[in-house]
């Protein structure tokens, strides 16, 4: 039996469930201390003096002197610093690090920090830093608005989002000798264990020694693929000044107060659409709100933009947007990555236009879907495996939704959709300068997988595990999947956008096929037994058709597309606005499933996490910082928050990808939303935002 | 002082207002129950004093003098909840996964799904939307799975 | 950010007789669900250092009937009181209430007495009880008293307990009409009610809010209008000046201004 297309026996064992798994917090090392960050109480201005209010025998304390490299965090730019110098940009940015082997005096120690501040800068609207512009172009948008029947504006929001992984960030820094030169081991929560190999090699220089150990992570949705660079930074810095190994584990409060989040959104459109329903010219405007420092923004606003004109065929669509400064923490990667943002906006527009034009909004959606063939925004020509049709027409048909919606009519029940889409790997070139390579080792029994990609909770151990062992024809129990340890494992790219079953899936069995070519036939066992160990190593090579012009923002965005389409049912109440979510069908098209089960529990666990960004998260902010920074206060779906989940997997393969599969972790998440307000709409209610909370629902409905 | 622990009679030593969930981790080396948040509110340090699911970050010691409380290595490593927990996907990244487990354990014998719903409603997973668990729990009692969601 | 433990005290008491006893001669803030307390010690909201724990006074934890009057043990657990047939039949709002507290952990730790003394303005119970008139029974060594608990609040989480005093039971004599509550929380479990009412429709209906002040609150105006026989929509406007509430981290003074005099009607046809 194949194992690729079973849900077969995860490789993580049952150590999840019998409490043996070893996550960062579980972990102590011989002489261990603890690691505090002190961290601006202020949103704007400098530092002007620092005192120590407590004994400071026993304490390791670390400011950004102790920096012997450079003093910044090495990710797309250079400008976010590991500790303040003077300059403070946003609250909570850290300043100081302490450690001391008493969690308690280290608690109770006191830092007076006396600040000269300045008036910060809250509101993106009104920022002039921008830290990255795009244009997509494509035809005459122009033009073709003056030529259209009818356009159609409409803005629209979306708020910050906080990841709420369960496990909050932590790492351990140990200091390790390796041959004869002192240097450090990061034993961490952490999506990309090389990410934080080059941020820390800028911090030190490239002299001391430093590998990192993803220990098992307790959820990341993004919020720990750049974030974990700096608080292993700070540990790493703690440990070699105190010649101990520093653990460091956030509290709740302090990770949802100083840690990344969902940029926050602003989406302009003005389309121009035909009578008969066409839609020929759509002008969009995007703005993301990112922060005190550049982080991933430029990529967050670059695949938002890229996605912004929905899984629609246009041939005049100019797209800008831009990604700014404020004097809030740094916002950054979150499953869907600028996505959910502006897919929100034009399936909320659609259904605006159909509104406009008389027209039923599938209508419209079947007229303009993009079909294999079409181009979209930024050029591409789409290939079979485009499937917005296919998922269109099952949802539709599978909720009765046409005739279910004319029923509601009247009621305080809604049903609403959203048609999407979300492309897989990184963007354009991207994939092609990730120069991500995999290994296969040959072990006395079987293989080894060794990569840098990390098990978060989507199956990455047990997809690759059944990929190398179909590609390899041995049984899927001789697979062993090394735990990524940068010294051992070969970088494999980042564990983000949805590419680490599709792009290293797909390295892993080319691999695969180049070691049973010099297996020759013979089991592992046996060619080790007779020649001992070998392993292989590839490259990523994307497929030779992919062009794209990263200047012009032209061409294929992305080797393929994962599909869906979602249908919300839901009712609000009369007296209290609240939205309760009775069903939300999914209906999603990604390419072959390599593991069905672990399939659907990504596309059931984005859906709830898309029904906490459409009605239950809220980011409150004040004076630059979370106000509502305690999961009494910031609240995710509990199970009684959840409706019906029903779940449709459909496919329609993607050549390139392993066994046809495409990538899927961030699919899901693009949908909720927009179907739940559109349900709103369903119910005469004009909502352009989200969190779409009771408070704000009240305020759309009629003046009682 | 004693309590009872996994079955065990076992003396601790440690502050009596120390957090039931620093002395299961710290002092007995049991570090299976995790901290979610510290607030009582995601329920992922979920163990059972005599019998009834609890959140130890807000237990003082002092309180379970002579108490049972049960963890989840009390629960062994071959547990049949814990099987299906990771066969039907109920645990992806798993930090959630000991205390769903020691919520969903003190379930009756013969929970509905609005059962099951209302035993976790105090226990936050982030990953799998609950669907899967629910399907879990139901198939560890021998309940129809059929309204927990199926894929096509 | 984690208190220190080193820095608190504890004793535990066995029984009502010690608990008072110790309490006559020390000053301790008694502990028993101690849901709220790490939370509030944490937040740096929480003062004291020197608790009494009485989570093992199990005298406390009877529901019993007193003639007519259901008597609930301070030291009741939520489970305990969903499960209490006496509750199910003399005070249903109650075990409403209960279910929708937390989830199951905190139900099976959090008491009745504890969120009495602890006086959050979004206690979900204390509606129930402002509307059900119920009273607070009160002891020490030296004696025992009875408030009514729309008169034990003096003002934000401040009560009429003396430092030597224990709540030891909850009395409510018999609500002669039909009993409404509706708790409007963040979301549909583990929530703090943004807005909480509980009614008791008689010819002189009792009516209680809570998050819409800086303690519960009954409503004696409308209760008045209402009493007089006047329309709903009258009661509305009357309530609508009545009670003044906040905006916070939460929800809008508008919002549940709104939602106030939107389920105050819902009260009245529900159960005209």
């Amino acid at each position: 039996m194949p194992a690729v297309g079973n849900s077969v026996a995860r490789k993580d064992g049952i150590g999840k469930a019998t409490g043996s798994a070893q996550y960062a917090d579980d972990i102590t090392f011989p002489g261990m201390i603890f690691g505090r960050t002190i961290r601006s109480t202020i949103a704007r201005g400098r530092v002007r003096s620092i005192r120590f209010d407590f004994e400071t025998a026993g304490f390791t304390i670390v400011d950004y002197r102790d920096v012997i490299g450079r003093n910044s965090v090495d990710l797309i730019e250079k400008d976010q610093p590991f500790l303040v110098e003077s300059e403070v940009r946003h609250m909570a940015e850290p300043i100081l690090l302490l450690a001391h082997e008493d969690r308690e005096r280290l608690n109770a120690a006191r830092v007076e920090i006396e600040y000269e501040t300045e008036t910060p800068l809250f509101d993106p609207e009104h920022s002039t830093e921008v830290f990255k512009k795009i244009g997509i172009a494509k035809g005459d948008a122009a033009a073709a608005l003056a030529g259209a029947d009818l356009v159609v504006e409409g803005t629209y929001r979306t708020g910050h989002q906080e990841h709420v992984y369960i496990e909050p960030n932590g790492v351990i820094a140990v200091p390790e000798e390796v041959e004869g030169r002192k240097g450090v081991a990061i034993f961490g929560s952490v999506q990309c264990p090389f990410y934080v190999i080059k941020a820390l090699r800028c911090l030190f220089g490239s002299h001391p020694p430093i590998r990192v150990i993803q220990t098992e992570t307790g959820g990341g949705f993004g919020g720990k693929e750049e974030y974990p660079s700096m608080i292993a930074g700070h540990a790493a810095l703690l440990a070699l000044k105190s010649g101990r190994p520093v653990k460091i584990i956030y509290d709740r409060t302090e990770d949802m107060v100083a840690t990344t989040k969902r940029h926050p959104s602003i989406v302009r459109h003005r389309t121009g659409v035909m009578r008969d329903g066409r839609i020929v010219a759509m002008d969009i405007d995007v703005l993301m709100d990112g922060g005190a420092y550049v982080t991933l923004s430029p990529v967050v606003l670059s695949r938002g933009c890229i996605h912004a004109a929905g899984p629609y065929r246009c041939d005049n669509v100019s797209i800008r947007g831009r990604t700014v400064f404020t004097n809030t923490p740094p916002n950054g990667a979150f499953r869907g990555f600028g996505a959910p943002q502006t897919e929100f906006a034009v399936e909320v527009h659609m259904e605006r236009i159909a509104e406009a034009l008389g027209m039923d909004s599938v209508e419209l959606r079947r007229l303009n879907a993009l079909r294999p063939g079409d181009t979209t925004a930024t050029g591409q020509t789409l290939r079979e495996d485009t499937s917005a049709l296919m998922v269109l027409e099952e949802a539709v048909r599978r909720t009765d939704f046409t005739r279910r919606r004319e029923q509601y009519k009247g009621t305080n029940r809604g049903l609403g959709l959203a048609l999407f889409y979300h492309g897989a790997g990184f963007t354009g070139s991207g994939e092609l300068s990730l120069k991500s390579r995999a290994r296969l080792e040959l072990t006395p029994a079987g293989v080894r997988i060794a990569t840098g990609s990390t098990e978060i909770g989507q199956g990455t151990r047990t997809t690759h595990a059944q990929i190398v062992s179909d590609a390899l024809g041995i049984p899927y129990e001789d697979v062993e999947v090394a735990q990524p340890d940068t010294a051992r494992v070969a970088d494999s790219g980042p564990t983000v956008a949805s590419r680490t079953c599709m792009v290293v899936g797909k390295i892993l069995e080319k691999c695969a096929h180049e070691m049973k070519e010099r297996l020759n036939g013979s089991s592992p066992a046996e060619h080790y037994a007779k020649h001992g160990a070998f392993s292989v190593e590839q490259m990523y090579e994307p497929p030779d058709w992919i062009k794209w012009d990263d200047a012009a923002y032209r061409g294929d965005a992305y080797a393929t597309y994962g599909w869906g389409c979602d249908v919300a049912e839901i009712e609000v109440d009369r007296d209290t606005y609240e939205v309760r979510p009775l069903k939300l069908t999914a209906v999603q098209e990604f390419g072959r499933p390599i593991h069905p089960a672990l399939a659907q529990g990504q596309i059931e666990g984005g859906t709830a996490q898309g029904l906490g960004y459409a009605l239950l998260e809220r980011v409150v902010m004040r004076d630059g910082a979370m106000a509502n920074s305690q999961l009494t206060n910031y609240v995710i779906p509990t199970t009684l928050d959840m409706p019906e989940l029903d779940v449709v997997m459909m496919e329609n393969q993607y050549p390139g990808g392993p066994f046809g599969a495409k990538g899927l972790g961030e699919l899901p998440m693009d949908g909720p939303a927009p179907a739940v307000v559109n349900a709103l709409r369903h119910l005469g209610l004009d909502v352009r935002e989200i969190p779409a909370t009771p408070e704000l629902i009240a305020s759309c409905t009629a003046l009682a | 002082m004693n309590l009872v622990l996994n079955g065990v009679s076992t003396d601790v030593e440690a502050h009596p207002m120390a957090r039931l969930l620093d002395v299961l981790r710290e002092e007995c080396g049991l570090t299976g129950t995790k901290e979610g948040c510290g607030e009582g509110e995601c329920g992922a340090c979920t163990v059972l004093i005599n019998g009834e699911p609890v959140c130890s970050c807000l237990i003082p010691l002092a309180q379970v003098e002579k108490a049972e409380v049960v963890t989840i290595e009390g629960l062994g490593d071959d547990h049949p909840l814990q099987h299906l927990f990771m066969n039907e996907v109920g645990a992806q990244c798993g930090i959630c996964t000991p205390g769903m487990i020691m919520a969903a354990v003190a379930l009756g014998p013969a929970p509905t799904l609005d059962d099951v719903k209302i035993a976790l409603a105090g226990n936050l997973c982030r990953c799998t939307g609950y669907s899967a668990i629910y399907r879990a729990v139901l198939k560890w009692r021998g309940m129809p799975v059929a309204s927990a969601g199926g894929a096509q | 950010m984690r208190t220190a433990i080193s820095g608190l005290e504890v004793r535990s008491a066995a029984s009502l007789n010690e608990a008072l006893t110790i309490l006559r001669d020390d000053e301790r803030t008694p502990i028993a669900g101690a849901t709220d307390l790490y939370v509030a010690l944490n937040f740096g909201t929480l003062e004291p250092r020197r608790f009494l724990d009485i989570w093992a006074v199990n005298e406390l934890r009877d529901i019993s009937m007193n003639g007519r009057t259901l008597v609930m043990g301070a030291l009741a657990t939520y489970t305990s009181l969903i499960r209490s047939p006496l509750v199910a039949r003399h005070l249903p709002m109650l075990v409403e209430a209960s279910r929708q507290i937390g989830g199951p952990q905190i139900q099976n730790r959090g008491t009745l007495g504890g969120n009495v003394a602890n006086g959050s303005p979004a206690g979900d119970s204390l509606p129930v009880l402002a509307a059900a008139d119920a009273v607070v029974v009160l002891r020490s060594a030296a004696a025992e008293r009875r408030v009514p608990i729309t008169s034990f609040y003096t003002g934000y989480r401040a009560t009429v307990m003396r430092p030597d005093e224990l709540i030891v039971a909850i009395e409510v004599a018999p609500v002669d009409g039909k009993q409404w509550f509706r708790k409007v929380g963040t979301r549909a479990a583990q929530a703090i009610s943004k807005i909480v009412v509980a009614g008791v429709r008689t010819r002189a209906p009792r009516i209680a809010f809570g998050s819409v002040a800086a303690t519960v609150v009954r409503v004696p105006e409308t209760e008045r209008k209402l009493a007089a026989g006047g329309s709903i929509d009258e009661a509305v406007s009357v309530l609508s000046r009545e009670i003044k509430p906040i905006d916070d981290v939460r929800s809008t003074a508008e919002y549940r201004l709104r939602v106030a005099t939107n389920l105050l009607r819902r009260f009245w046809a529900e159960t005209g």
